[in-house]
Parts: structure tokens; sequence; C-alpha cells
């Protein structure tokens, strides 16, 4: 009897991801513009404090004027407002390209299309949909409700750690472990490691007008601890996403390493703050509305429909795109290379859209938001997150049916294209 | 009532299988399907009326109405 070879898979060389990844920064900077905003509809910056602090009413105001805002920052952007616009867009793979969908002061070069920096999520057609599939199994509701149960769990032992504290950080000690610790266990990466996730996300998602050299050495933080865990995976292959992955194969070939990493990458950036900020907005929601917390402690079934609206009224993500050309679109003048900011929570606050748009109604019925993208980019974690969601909430509103904003002005924002609480002081005894 | 996905416009948010899960279910990438032929029973039409007004790709057709 002889022992099977192990087959040595030398995808995950440093030599070849570093020549890779030194290709994928010849892309275009553009100066970096801060400061505050002139005029909303010709300067507009997603990244400035009183954005990050209430969007809403900004965005109310650009869809009466304009509908479609735009920018000279970040090298040029447009920014619709209203529904309909964002879902032509979202809808157009044509004329909008995903090769980045964060709205910075670099363009990855063109040639990474069709695959982009993190796949599927910056994918083009045709290549999107075999990158997605490959995915999509792991993530449908059935698959991720065996994981609810694990979830409820730690949501508990997270509660009992408050240990008779009149007051906590519902988003530092309770919303953003939740996504960390699921997305850790679905890729079979240490759960300690939490911590180190969260300055991955602020790297990505928050550090955006830093200098393009700062925030390229930050972003290589993440590239290494990424290979560490490709490293280990390869040494000792268990059941877990990573291990998937690494066997994945796509047109008879294994994945090329970029996928893998890639895919991992965007698995650890999206899963965690996008959930952690709406289980921090939906508690923010019901510390300073007693009437809607008092309504679901006792009428828990209603959570799955108020929990939409919560969704809708406070959707944590905006996309963003690239124009594919030169092209007029609905009356405006687009270039090649500006952004297109996708607000998918400006969407969501429509009134052409919605009935009483600007108001949490936690009974609503009919709820066709769009906070989790539409089209073919439709979040492929949204089962997930739903289901996190769901059972912090419930867990929450089980055990500490009572609480309130500790102090409202202590209440930070992230700013950039996920938005949710970052401190929320909560009382609670 | 009698209701139909369409596959080109699903993209697998999964609304009609949570809001109607005795009309709707999921394919094992999470797309939705119909149960059976689509027929739904009048005691399922308002859930199966709820699948159609929150679907966000606005996919799932009414063949007959209830």
């Amino acid at each position: 009897m002889t022992t099977p070879e192990v087959q040595k898979d030398d995808r995950f060389s440093e030599e070849i991801l570093g020549r890779r990844q030194d290709g994928a920064l010849l892309g275009k900077r553009n100066a970096i513009v801060t400061g505050p905003v002139s005029d909303w509809a010709t300067d507009f910056s997603h990244l400035e404090p009183e954005w990050a602090a209430d969007p809403y009413p900004i965005q109310d105001e650009l869809r009466q004027r304009c509908p479609v805002a735009r920018t000279d920052r970040f090298g040029g952007g447009w920014l619709p407002t209203r529904y309909e616009d964002v879902a032509a867009v979202a809808y157009d793979t044509e004329n909008f390209t995903s090769r980045s969908v964060i709205m910075s002061n670099f363009r990855p070069p063109k040639e990474i299309e069709p695959i982009g920096t993190v796949p599927p999520i910056s994918s083009d057609p045709p290549f999107h949909h075999d990158a997605r599939k490959l995915l999509l199994p792991a993530f449908t509701k059935t698959n991720v409700a065996k994981l609810e149960p694990a979830t409820r769990a730690f949501c508990h032992s997270l509660i009992d750690s408050f240990d008779g504290a009149d007051v906590v950080d519902a988003a530092h000690d309770y919303a953003q472990h939740i996504p960390m610790r699921v997305i850790a266990d679905m890729l079979g990466f240490p759960l300690e490691d939490g911590p180190q996730f969260r300055e991955f996300v602020e790297n990505a998602l928050e550090g955006v007008n830093l200098p393009t050299e700062e925030r390229i050495a930050k972003m290589s933080k993440l590239g290494e601890y990424i290979l560490a865990q490709i490293h280990d995976h390869l040494a000792n292959p268990r059941d877990d996403l990573t291990t998937y992955l690494l066997n994945a194969e796509m047109y008879g070939q294994k994945l090329d390493p970029f996928v893998v990493t890639g895919a991992i990458a965007l698995l650890l950036i999206a899963g965690i703050d996008t959930t952690w900020s709406a289980i921090g907005a939906s508690l923010w929601h019901l510390a300073k509305t007693p009437k809607d917390r008092e309504r679901l402690v006792s009428e828990q079934e209603l959570l799955p429909t108020a929990m939409e609206e919560f969704l809708r009224a406070y959707g944590p993500v905006t996309m963003a795109r690239l124009v594919k050309h030169d092209m007029n679109w609905r009356g405006i003048d687009m270039k090649a290379e500006d952004w297109v900011l996708l607000s998918f929570p400006a969407a969501n606050r429509d009134p052409e859209q919605f009935d009483r748009a600007d108001e949490v109604v936690i009974d609503r019925e009919v709820n066709k938001h769009a906070a989790f993208g539409l089209g073919i980019h439709r979040c492929v974690g949204s089962h997930l997150a739903r289901m996190e969601l769901r059972v912090a909430l419930e867990v929450w509103l089980q055990r500490i049916p009572k609480f309130s904003l500790a102090d409202a002005d202590a209440v930070t924002w992230a700013a950039g294209q996920v938005r949710g609480p970052r401190t929320l002081p909560l009382r609670i005894g | 009532m009698k209701v139909q996905i369409d596959k080109d416009r699903c993209q697998g948010h999964g609304r009609c299988y949570d809001l109607a899960p005795k009309v709707f279910g999921d394919d094992e990438e999470g797309y939705g399907q119909v149960l059976g032929d689509g027929s739904v029973p009048p005691d399922l039409a308002h859930d199966a009326q709820l699948a159609v007004s929150n679907c966000p790709e606005s996919a799932i057709d009414v063949l007959e109405e209830a």
C-alpha cells in the first residue's frame, strides 16, 4: 500500500501573487480632495462627517433638486438619488462596470476586467455568473439556517458578558462581534482573530481618502493574513469555505489564485461591517423609539417585517460602478471612468417608490426595498445577514426588553459606503 | 390564483419563500421556485400576494388572479 501523494499546490507562492499585485497597482490616481462640501449637487462627498452623521436630508434634497448629483472629487463621479435611476444603473452592466465598487481616489487598471479585485462583486458578465455560482450554495437560506443555533448561543454569551453593566456600547460590545464570529467560522479562520478583521474592514472601507500608498500598505496586511490562512488550509484541509475555494474548479481547472484570495477578502470585508451596521442601526432606532421597541417586545412575530423596514430605512450599503465609455445617460454627459455612487439607501427613501418613505413603519407589509442591491450583484450573503440580524435582535429583545440611548450625542457613524453606528452607548440597567 | 417565477429576473433574494413558504421554495443556489405547479389554494393567496408585491426584482408573474 502506498500513501496517496499530497499534490503540491503552487498557486499561492509569494512570487506569483506579488507579481499580480504589482500589476493591479498600475491604475490611475487622482488628487485627493477633502474638506467641507460647497454644494451637495456639484461637489458631493460621502466621506465628509455631515454625510456620515445624517445623509438622508442631503439625499432627499438632491432627489428634488437634481436628481443626479455630481462631484469633481475622486476624479469625477455621479450620485443618482431616485430609486428608478439607481435600479437602472444596477441593471445596466453594458454601460457600467463593477471593476471597482469602492469610490476612491484610485481606479484599478481596465485589464483586471472582467474579474476585478474581489470577485464576484467586482466582476462583470459573463465571468461574474460563474464565479458567483461557486459561492451561492454555501449561502442559501437552507444552509445558513444550520448556523443559527451557534449564532444564537453566541449572542447570548455576548449579553452574559455585559455582567450587570448599566450602560453598554451596543455597536462595539454586541453588533460587531456577531458577523465577525459567523464569517470566521464559515471561512475556518481562528475565532479569536476578530479584532484583526475590524482593522481590515476599516482600512478597506473607511480609509478611502488616505494617500494611496498608505492605503495600499494597509490593505496589504489583509492580503498577508489571507495568504497565511490559505497556507494553513493547504497543509490542514478541513470542512470550511476556504478549503472549498481551494479545491473548487472553474472551466475544468482549479481557480486562479487571485479569484481565491479576492473572494476570501470579499467575504471577510463584506460579511462584517454590513451586518454589524444593520444590527447597530436597528438597535439605535429601537433605543430612541420606545413605542416600536415595546411593540416588538410584545409582538415578536412582527420582527421579520420590522427588520425589513430597518433594512429599508437604514440600509447600510452603498455600491459604486465605473462608467465604461463616454455616453449620454438619461440626459447626463458621463465620461468613461467617471464613478457612479450607487446609493441603495437613497433609493430606499424615494417617495415615488415608497409611501411615507421618510418614516419608519415597522409593520410595513409591502416593502420592495433594495438594501441588498438589485440585479446580478444581489448580495450573496443576504440570507446570512438576515439570519444574523433576526437572531441578534430576537436575543437582545428577549434579554434586554428595556433600553434607551445613554447619550444621543455620543453615537458615531461610520463614514463611507457602509454606514452604521460604530459607537452606540445604550442604557440597559 | 396561479403564479410562476421568471428565471431571468429572479436573483435569489428569497423574499418569496420567506413570506409564502408553502407556495415557494429555494433551489440549491437560493433561487426561488414554485412548489408544485404554482396553483395557490385560497388560504395561501394572501401570502402569495405578499410575495408578489415584495419581490425586489418583480420576478413573480401572476398567471391567474385569486
